[in-house]
């Protein structure tokens, strides 16, 4: 093999910055919620396909707020508590949703409120795909569609996360 | 012998009052009983002192000398209560559209970071009608209690900790107080319905 040509494969194998494209990693629909002027913290959604052959783990979440968290939403007789939710598993083909009552990205201490017309950048670290930068655009709090949740129902939603 | 018939007549008058009275809150029972799509017996409600978004102290009666949605929740809440909090509003708006004046209520159960300036901002924000209610620590704890809303904060140790709570919006009615209580996932049209039931019952 050209070194040159092993060059460029050893360059993409220990790549550790990509955009979505470069990756196994399918980003849809991203998405955070706008928030009030004194808000302190704001939520992220997204929906995350794994097209690689080996499964992935989602190991933490960038952004440029004093802390980001991914949290997960448990409904225990009609009480919600929200926990840290730790790495994210997805494995070979699979699809994970963060999406309202489940998985969300957790923005807290916002220095500035989330504003409509506003995107979020945000670096999701996975362990094999690696950094994963993505633009998340802020969206008016609705009800999710009464059909499913996350998959463009309802207003004002970016399209797609491929930047 | 008239003088008789005069005092029975009298005494007569309280049974008819209190007769038609009881009559009609057992008719209003059983026209709640026939909207409720819930099975509670458990007394919900009772008299609370908060601080309004305005910074104004209110009591429970003066909250809700009109029919309202009340909501417990917290402003650094990202995904539950900006969910439930619309889905009260739109069916506030499904009932103004119909007639029916209701009022969305948000307590906050995180009284240390949400002032009346964050609340007023954040219920802003969902409708315009909208009163966020916070206090000191023990106000919103007996308010909560009253409505057997359990909440908990998760100390983390610094500015970012969470509450745990329970999510449901509660019915309140003026002279009825308590009607009924909604879960977390239903719809703004059904709560709109079941909540016009009871308004069209409570006369």
């Amino acid at each position: 093999m050209k070194p040159t040509l092993l060059a460029a494969i050893a360059a993409t194998l220990f790549a550790t910055s990509a955009s979505a494209e470069d990756t196994a990693i399918q980003v849809e629909n991203p998405y955070v919620f706008e928030t009030a002027r004194m808000a302190k913290a704001g939520g992220g959604f997204v929906t995350l396909t794994n097209t690689g052959d080996g499964p992935d783990t989602l190991l933490e979440v960038r952004a440029d707020v004093p802390k980001v968290e991914i949290h997960r939403t448990l409904m225990q007789d009609g009480r919600a508590m929200m926990r840290p939710a730790g790495a994210i598993e997805i494995g070979a083909g699979e699809t994970v949703s963060l999406e309202p009552g489940g998985l969300h990205i957790m923005f807290m201490g916002l220095p500035d409120p989330f504003e409509l017309g506003e995107t979020v950048p945000v670096t999701l670290v996975f362990e094999h795909a690696g950094e994963v930068e993505i633009d998340m655009p802020v969206v008016k709090r609705v009800v999710q569609g009464h059909d499913t949740m996350g998959h463009g129902a309802g207003h004002g939603h970016g399209n797609g996360g491929n930047n | 012998m008239r003088v008789t018939a005069i005092m029975i007549g009298l005494a007569a008058i309280p049974a008819v009052v209190l007769g038609g009275w009881y009559a009609t809150r057992a008719g209003n029972q059983t026209a709640f009983a026939a909207c409720s799509t819930s099975a509670t017996g458990a007394a919900i409600g009772g008299p609370f002192t908060l601080v309004s978004e305005t910074g104004a102290t209110v009591t429970d009666a003066e909250v809700l000398a009109q029919p309202s949605l009340v909501y417990f929740g917290f402003t650094f809440c990202p995904d539950v209560c900006p969910v439930d909090t619309v889905r009260n509003a739109e069916a506030v708006d499904l009932l103004a559209a119909q007639g029916y004046d209701v009022q969305p209520v948000f307590i906050t159960v995180d009284p240390e970071r949400d002032t009346s300036d964050a609340l007023a901002e954040y219920t802003d924000l969902i409708h315009p009608r909208m009163l966020g209610l916070t206090g000191t620590v023990d106000q919103v704890r007996a308010a909560a209690q009253a409505y057997k809303a359990y909440f908990n904060k998760q100390d983390t140790g610094d500015e970012y900790y969470l509450v745990d709570h329970t999510t449901f919006t509660y019915l309140m009615l003026p002279g009825h107080g308590f009607v009924e209580f909604f879960r977390r996932d239903v719809p703004a049209e059904t709560l709109a319905e079941t909540a016009a039931c009871f308004l069209d019952a409570a006369g």
